[in-house]
């Protein structure tokens, strides 16, 4: 290995130091202060789908009780409460913010080799951003499509925002790729090309490996997402027909003619399956590192955690009819999708074993993020166990369209990538402030969020068992509904606005801590991986001295046998006691 | 691992187990080109199968190729005349592209900046026969992304959605072409090399393989 090869490019890597208010906070090339810009867009539109789910739950708890909530504006809270949290939120935390942050710093590098590029993306995000929103301010409001967006529905009148929201959604998707794409040929090209001395690929930090194959699958799957918008805004234009058959529409024979609403799922869908593990990778490292970080051991099964993140990463583009089981396909596809389906369940669960197997034993501190990294892997589990159910064809028809498939993709990709988030959040929010967050706050924050989190998604598969319909605005006089039901979705409506008024306490927190918080001093966790042995805290604009750290070791030297301390720093060199023993790695 | 498993002499092992960088005489700039383009291919590959999905799904007769794009030379209809003069356009100004990421290695920018303006104007040619197929095909024959006289509506729509996308990354293509010839010429490269040349053909290169996909499936099928 060549430690002390030549860094051609980043040791010397021009940056643009701002010199005004409006450089530093606003057009600012830093790629910790366009994480900390992703983060609180991301955070804030979240908050805007939060209360979205609010107002469902309201009517879903309580029908007819509520005068604003008519049926319309019930498909627009689905709508832009699935989209916001899918693309908006997840994906523009865990990549533009948790990228851009960890990326650098966690590689040895200086900046993003593009950092100018970066600054744009995060523009145009917000750009996105405001079109997406521009929707409620248009006649007819956003669109009711559904997230997922189907033609023919999606552009017909009697879906809501049929004349404009459903242009302002699908030029806002268009936007937020063009934004995406330009952070992610960053974050890959940094990950592949300016890593520091003696970072090897296998000995990155596994929230890096995640992200690097998240970043991969958004630049190939995000593709196919873009293509279908600028289809179907040609189809409700200017009447092309990509994906509208001939439709009789209210008594009236539509223009449309030949086209393939099929077209237009196996395309959302070849996106929108990548899009899961797009969310599920980067979490999928982060609380790798926050596990072993944590507990104070070494993450089992390393070579394997990376191997597991490549593989799930290839399969995901080879299931997403999965999605469609009930769309009429040929039953050898189905068997086919199953199949892929069910196998990518073998590098989920070597992860999920692996993350038992670090904790075994372990010395566990029960911090904050160790809470939430736990609370992940047992969501996870539960999220994950209802996949095998639905993976299966003969088992996904009858549960198709019912709460169960809400409560297992809540539990799997929305809740789960959440609790990570929420565990980063108070693992990084000290690198990045200098100021820990408050511990009884974090505590309160933790134990209501995933309490609540099972008593909202619990029920839910038992109502999909009893044949709830998702997406009806109210079950009405059915036959089939069992008095139970009512009685459940009042208590998942409590639950679930109490949950989200308790996110107020994490805002709280996020805000108390940065003026009140007890200083963290330089790495709080005492933790190994490079972000925590940067000269200043929070890093300063190119992170590190004149001279970039050189990396002698992985990232998991967690209680080392024979060491006077329980880590070992990824920059410090080999001793001569552990090249005796033979630890080379 | 490589030593255990025999496989330390292979170089794709070493790169890929190597420290800072794993393409290692690779300039990030073209690193990340590339993996743009690789994002890009997917695109044109989206566009291009759904083109031929609609082709199937759609219950009208296709028109046929040889006719509508046909052009008439001495009073006789030439099948693709236009199509193959285009054709032949674009793949010529991959070969100046081609001599002028030489030259750039070379250090001769004078020439290395001519041959690529000579690309631009290749490009640009090709993008104003576009434009006169389009009006053609719009003023002469009434075709329209919703409908033609000939046959399935998928028709015109696929065509000026595909070919319009495709001629947009040629515009684009032409503008790249412009600004870096300009910039080679007044000597910025002269310090930090002349990479960015061979960055700038990747894209080009790009753009006319893109072509040949599109030529393939759409003209000639």
């Amino acid at each position: 290995m060549a430690v002390e090869a030549q860094i051609p490019y980043q040791e010397a890597m021009e940056l643009h130091d701002p010199h005004s208010w409006i450089t530093k906070y606003w057009f600012s090339q830093d790629h910790k202060v366009i994480a900390i810009q992703y983060g609180i867009t991301a955070i804030g539109v979240g908050l805007v789908a939060l209360v979205l789910s609010g107002m469902m739950r309201l009517q879903l708890g309580f029908p007819d009780q509520f005068d604003f909530i008519d049926p319309e504006a019930y498909y627009q809270f689905i709508t832009m409460h699935g989209m916001i949290m899918v693309i908006y939120l997840l994906t523009a935390l865990l990549l533009g913010g948790f990228g851009n942050l960890l990326v650098p710093l966690m590689c040895g590098a200086r900046d993003m080799v593009f950092p100018y590029v970066n600054m744009i993306s995060y523009h145009v995000y917000f750009l996105s951003v405001i079109i997406l929103l521009a929707s409620y301010f248009v006649p007819g409001g956003p669109t009711g499509a559904g997230w997922t967006l189907y033609p023919p529905q999606a552009i017909l009148t009697g879906t809501p925002g049929v004349d404009w929201g459903i242009l302002l959604m699908l030029g806002s998707l268009a936007v937020f790729i063009v934004a995406f794409t330009m952070g992610g040929l960053n974050y890959v090209t940094t990950i592949l090309q300016a890593r520091t001395r003696g970072m090897t690929l296998m000995r990155m930090p596994l929230s890096v490996w995640g992200i690097f194959m998240a970043t991969v699958l958004g630049l190939l799957a995000f593709p196919a997402l873009f293509v279908s918008a600028i289809m179907m805004i040609l189809d409700k234009t200017i009447g092309t027909s990509f994906f509208m058959p001939a439709v009789v529409s209210i008594g009236d024979s539509l223009d449309y003619s030949g086209g393939s609403p099929l077209l237009f799922q196996h395309l959302f869908w070849f996106f929108g399956h990548p899009e899961v593990y797009i969310v599920a990778l980067p979490a999928f490292g982060i609380v790798s590192d926050l596990i072993s970080t944590h507990a104070r051991k070494n993450i089992f099964g390393y070579r394997m955690m990376v191997w597991a993140i490549v593989a799930i990463g290839v399969l995901s583009f080879v299931v997403w009819a999965h999605h469609m089981y009930v769309s009429g396909m040929h039953p050898w596809f189905g068997f086919f999708f199953a199949t892929t389906t069910l196998i990518i369940a073998v590098p989920t669960a070597i992860k999920v074993y692996n993350w038992t197997l670090t904790l075994w034993r372990a010395n566990i501190h029960l911090t904050v993020p160790m809470l939430f990294a736990i609370a992940f892997v047992i969501t996870f589990v539960m999220g994950g166990i209802t996949g095998l159910f639905l993976g299966n064809v003969i088992v996904d028809v009858p549960l198709s369209d019912t709460y169960f498939v809400v409560a297992h993709f809540h539990m799997v990709m929305g809740v789960s990538p959440i609790l990570v988030i929420f565990g980063a959040i108070y693992h990084w929010y000290p690198k990045m402030t200098g100021k820990m967050l408050n511990d009884t706050l974090g505590h309160i924050h933790f134990w209501v969020t995933f309490l609540g989190t099972y008593i909202i998604y619990y029920p839910m598969h038992y109502l999909g068992f009893v044949g709830v319909p998702r997406r009806y605005f109210a079950n009405g006089e059915m036959a089939i509904i069992d008095e139970s039901v009512i009685m459940l979705n009042q208590t998942i409506t409590i639950a679930a606005l109490i949950v989200g008024v308790f996110q107020i306490v994490f805002i709280w927190n996020l805000i108390y801590s940065y003026f009140k918080g007890r200083d963290a001093g330089p790495n709080p966790w005492k933790a190994t991986s490079l972000e925590w042995q940067t000269p200043e805290t929070p890093p300063r604009h190119g992170n590190w001295a004149e001279k970039l750290p050189t990396v002698y070791r992985w990232a998991y030297d967690y209680s080392v046998p024979g060491m006077k301390d329980d880590f070992i720093p990824q920059t410090e060199p080999r001793t001569a006691e552990e090249t005796a023993a033979g630890r080379t790695e | 691992m490589a030593e255990a498993t025999g496989l330390r002499n292979l170089q794709l092992v070493n790169d890929w187990a190597d420290d800072v960088a794993v393409f290692r005489a690779v300039p990030w700039g073209k690193a990340m080109m590339w993996i743009f383009l690789l994002s890009d291919t997917f695109i044109f590959t989206c566009f291009l199968t759904s083109y031929m999905t609609v082709r199937m799904t759609t219950a009208e007769p296709w028109p046929n190729p040889s006719e509508v794009f046909a052009l008439e030379a001495f009073g006789v209809p030439v099948p693709l005349l236009l199509i193959a003069i285009m054709t032949f356009i674009l793949i010529t100004s991959s070969g100046t592209m081609a001599m002028a990421v030489n030259m750039g290695y070379r250090r001769k920018r004078v020439p290395a900046a001519l041959l690529m303006l000579v690309t631009a104007v290749f490009g640009a040619m090709f993008v104003g026969m576009q434009m006169f197929e389009w009006t053609k095909l719009i003023v002469d024959e009434g075709v329209r992304p919703w409908g033609n006289p000939m046959g399935a509506a998928q028709f015109g729509a696929s065509f000026f959605m595909i070919t319009g996308f495709h001629g947009l990354h040629v515009s684009a293509g032409v503008v790249y072409l412009i600004i870096v010839a300009v910039r080679v010429w007044r000597g910025r490269y002269e310090e930090k090399g002349y990479d960015i040349i061979e960055i700038t053909g990747l894209y080009w290169h790009f753009v006319d393989l893109v072509w040949v996909f599109i030529f393939a499936f759409f003209y000639l099928w």
